[in-house]
């Protein structure tokens, strides 16, 4: 197998396409260093001049503005000149491949591509088939990773809970088709929590689950009972009404976080989501905006952990 | 190999007393990470002031980043009081280019439009780069080219300066 | 034209023959063994020492891509390089655009192939109409035009009614059926084997119920029904296991495996290697190594290299996007012998995998170095070391997951029916 393509000789993050395999320092950098830029978040000129004159393209193979919308406020924060590119599939479909658009963008003088795509394993193609001085983010690929929000999430758990070691972390919801959540659990335990469990009905499991290092529940009540740390996962409306889940009805009632569910985490559990929420379907509203919720100080988390990973990567020399 | 150099000590007791007569009541201190901090620290305390000691990291707005890229220990800037109209004293170890003063001042501009800002640093080893000048000084140390003055901070607070044969490039600073 | 083959280790895989003669070639047939016959002048002497001679392979799948999609490869580059690794025999599944339910498409590739003087090229005609599942093909019109057996490549059979139904009238006739055992809805939409690398590169997956539940049903359904089933591409430990115990019972079926299972697992993959999108997808360690076990067992009869030629640009895509197969004509000898060695499974028994059996079950009298036999060799270097890569392959699919890699053993002289259509020019 070859080395890993995210590091680079001196094991310097060149791209970020991944959490798996990432050592703890340079998550941990990444975290640091976004705590920086939160504090520039506050100030009267939100903006600091580390990326002007380079060019940041956003890539998005499938649409999703609220992704891009963060990359871009990011970009824009540290003075980069930002260039959206949404390419629909049939872009694609009318002869030009995939390598063929980055080529042309690389021809571009682009310095960073921000990359959105259908497919796993997408920007790690784009990674290595892109200039050598290009650096590569991962904005979601199909369902294999989508290391920026689980970054913020770390940063949003570091914020309220300090420390990583001794916490129990549930991650819950459609785990089988959640780039998230593969990249959540891969940051969780490389951050050293004391135990991360996945709740939701066999359907919505991958077959190997565990052998990501995660427990196994299938009821709500055990998998919460004294957890520090609830993540939920959103629910995509087509994975309703066909074999995978009788309805959104029948979901809310089994695995929807509500209150009486919440109770037996620990008291000072807290609740994350990675956006947009289906209330009534995987969430209560009295959860989504109760005491717990910290899901809209992730958002504003999400802005300073993707400007210090634009930075870092940005000040790697190719 | 370190020389022996001016005692820190007594350098910051010049400052003091070069800076007690310039400060208004609402004159903030602002010092540059890392060994600006130091001495700002020391100065706040010894000044006695009121507002609270600003801090800024300048990483963000450093003009080597494309060669060397983002520092790994970057530190949040920690400005607390309104900087509009507001007099400010950047503070900093070791005036050297003028680079790190410039990036700075770029900085105190973005949290708002203070309404003058000064200088102030333990030393000045010459070299500068830009027009760049303090107001207050403990002392001039002129030092080779390839020798560094490093500061350092003992558990009880107290300073320490020495000069150090460079192993590597210079910061630029 | 007669050739003399002086000198080289001769391997006959029917009779488990192993010996250093001289080997002597006259009107396309293996003249004699040892002593020249009398009379016979060579017009060529080769001189083999050191160099292995053995049948010629036979490979049960390789796609030459004609007709249809000549962007990806063309009977001539698929013919060179299926001789340049030794094989002088080769059968094309169906799978062409259109597909081969034609006599007119067969009789055209066969009068292509022939018209090439290369290697022998034997066409698999559909066994349903486009390959849809709904309708049979005119199966004697096409064994008439030159197919030796019908499949449905890898499309799967979804009704089991036509698949029953094929397998009735196919046994009717005494016809082939190769399958390939695929259940059309488990492993719908799937690019990978339902295991640990899928669950971590989010991957869609193919259970290994898909190969079984279908091998279940070919297995349940051939029986009574007469017809002659070679199951296709192996890939489960589970299977081989049903495989086998068919076979105790008395079940007349036979099956291969290809040369990319015997020798990789799912974690080849490793960071999304389009090149190792296979179908089926690659199973884990355990899997391959039951794979192992079942061909050198005799439970899985031939080894197959599957030669599926992808070209660049819709291989250099997202994992899941890629065109599934890799190129292995060339490679069939050399991960053989790598088999062989690994396995401890002695040559003459190793090679009959891709000679001797694959040339039964087409009912050739190829596959063995006997007097009278047509002279189809190869003859090879054990130790020869040469690197996977675009100088050395002659497919104009360069798409393997071996590329880069250093494989031992290459066929230096490839011989069809007694005349000389590949020499390695050193």
């Amino acid at each position: 197998m070859t080395r890993n393509p995210q590091l680079g000789d001196k094991g310097e993050l060149r791209h970020l396409l991944t959490t798996e395999g990432l050592p703890r320092e340079i998550l941990l950098r990444i975290l640091d260093t976004a705590r920086s830029f939160l504090s520039v978040t506050e100030r009267e000129i939100k903006k600091v001049p580390l990326l002007r004159g380079k060019a940041v393209f956003n890539l998005f193979f499938e649409p999703s503005t609220r992704t891009r919308t963060t990359f871009e406020i990011a970009a824009k924060r540290l003075s980069a000149d930002v260039i959206n590119l949404s390419i629909g599939t049939s872009s694609q479909s009318k002869g030009e491949t995939l390598l063929d658009t980055v080529a042309n963008l690389s021809a571009m003088h682009a310095d960073m591509f921000v990359v959105r795509h259908a497919q796993s394993g997408a920007a790690h193609l784009i990674a290595q088939h892109a200039a050598p001085h290009i650096h590569v983010i991962n904005a979601g690929d199909g369902r294999h990773a989508h290391p920026t929000q689980a970054l913020l999430d770390m940063f949003t758990i570091r914020h309220y809970k300090q420390e990583f070691q001794g916490l129990r972390v549930a991650i819950v919801g459609d785990v089988l088709h959640s780039r998230v959540a593969r990249s959540q659990i891969h940051a969780l335990t490389t951050l050293g929590v004391a135990e991360v469990r996945v709740v939701a009905p066999r359907t919505l499991l991958p077959n190997h689950v565990s052998e990501l290092g995660v427990q196994v529940f299938h009821d709500m009540r055990e998998a919460l009972a004294d957890v520090d740390v609830v993540m939920m996962l959103r629910l995509q409306n087509e994975r309703m009404g066909g074999a995978l889940l009788p309805s959104a009805h029948e979901y809310f009632k089994t695995y929807g976080l509500t209150p009486e569910k919440l109770a037996v985490a620990s008291p000072d559990a807290i609740v994350m989501h990675p956006g947009p929420m289906n209330r009534g379907v995987e969430i209560d509203s009295m959860v989504a905006d109760g005491r717990q919720s910290v899901i809209l100080p992730q958002v504003t988390f999400g802005i300073a952990v993707r400007m210090a990973v634009m930075s870092i990567l940005a000040g790697s020399a190719p | 190999m370190t020389t022996p150099t001016p005692d820190a000590e007594k350098l910051l007791l010049v400052l003091t007393e070069q800076l007690r007569p310039a400060l208004k009541p609402d004159t903030a201190l602002v010092g540059i990470h890392t060994g600006g901090v130091w001495v700002a620290q020391r100065l706040h305390s010894l000044l006695d002031l009121q507002v609270p000691l600003g801090t800024i990291d300048v990483a963000f707005y450093r003009d080597d980043y494309a060669h060397r890229g983002l520092n790994a220990n970057v530190r949040p800037s920690d400005i607390s009081f309104d900087v509009a109209g507001r007099d400010i004293v950047l503070v900093d170890d070791v005036l050297y280019t003028g680079r790190t003063i410039r990036a700075a001042m770029n900085e105190i501009f973005d949290y708002g439009r203070p309404g003058k800002v000064m200088l102030a640093a333990l030393v000045d080893r010459g070299g500068r780069q830009l027009p760049i000048s303090p107001q207050f000084l403990g002392a001039t140390l002129p030092v080779a080219d390839d020798e560094r003055i490093v500061l350092s901070r003992a558990g009880d607070g107290r300073l320490h300066l020495a000069i150090e044969s460079r192993s590597q490039e210079g910061d630029g600073r | 034209m007669n050739l003399h083959l002086r000198g080289g280790r001769v391997i006959d895989p029917a009779s488990g023959g192993d010996r250093r003669q001289d080997v002597f070639v006259s009107g396309g047939c293996i003249a004699a063994l040892g002593q020249a016959p009398a009379g016979f002048r060579a017009d060529r002497i080769i001189d083999a020492a050191g160099l292995v001679v053995c049948p010629g392979l036979v490979d049960l799948s390789v796609r030459v891509r004609e007709p249809g999609e000549e962007h990806r490869a063309t009977l001539e580059s698929e013919l060179a390089a299926a001789v340049a690794g030794g094989v002088t025999a080769l059968c094309c599944p169906p799978d062409t655009d259109p597909p081969l339910d034609e006599p007119g498409l067969v009789e055209m590739l066969k009068h292509r192939a022939r018209s090439l003087q290369l290697a022998r090229l034997f066409p698999v005609g559909a066994a349903t109409r486009g390959l849809r599942g709904e309708r049979l093909t005119e199966m004697a019109e096409l064994t008439d035009a030159g197919c030796v057996a019908f499949s449905q490549a890898d499309f799967a059979l979804a009704d089991h009614q036509v698949l029953l139904r094929t397998l009735q009238y196919a046994g009717t006739f005494g016809y082939s059926l190769w399958l390939r055992p695929q259940d059309a809805a488990l492993g719908r939409g799937g690019v990978a084997h339902d295991g640990q690398v899928a669950t971590r590169l989010g991957l869609a997956p193919v259970p290994v119920a898909a190969e079984t539940v279908a091998l279940a049903t070919i297995l349940r359904l051939t029986e009574g029904t007469g017809a002659r089933v070679h199951l296709c591409r192996l890939s489960s430990a589970e299977a081989v296991e049903m495989v086998r115990q068919a076979k105790a019972k008395g079940l007349d079926v036979t099956a291969d495996v290809s040369a990319n299972h015997l020798h990789l697992s799912e974690m080849d993959i490793g960071y999304f290697d389009s090149n190792c999108n296979v179908v089926p997808p690659l199973r884990d360690a355990r899997d391959r190594e039951a794979l192992r076990r079942g061909l050198a067992d005799g439970t899985i009869d031939v080894l197959c290299s599957d030669h599926t030629p992808v070209d660049d640009d819709a291989k250099q895509l997202p994992f899941g996007e890629a065109a599934p197969g890799a190129s292995g004509v060339e490679l069939l000898l050399p991960l053989t012998l790598k088999w062989a060695e690994q396995a401890k499974v002695p040559l003459p028994s190793a090679l009959a995998r891709v000679t001797l059996q694959p040339a039964r079950l087409l009912g050739l009298d190829s596959g063995r170095i006997e007097v009278g036999a047509p002279a189809d060799l190869c003859l090879f270097d054990p130790q020869a070391r040469w690197t996977v890569g675009h100088d050395t392959l002659h497919s104009q699919g360069k798409n393997t997951p071996f590329y880069g890699l250093e494989m031992t053993g290459r066929a230096l002289f490839t011989v069809v029916a007694g005349s000389i259509v590949h020499e390695l020019r050193s």
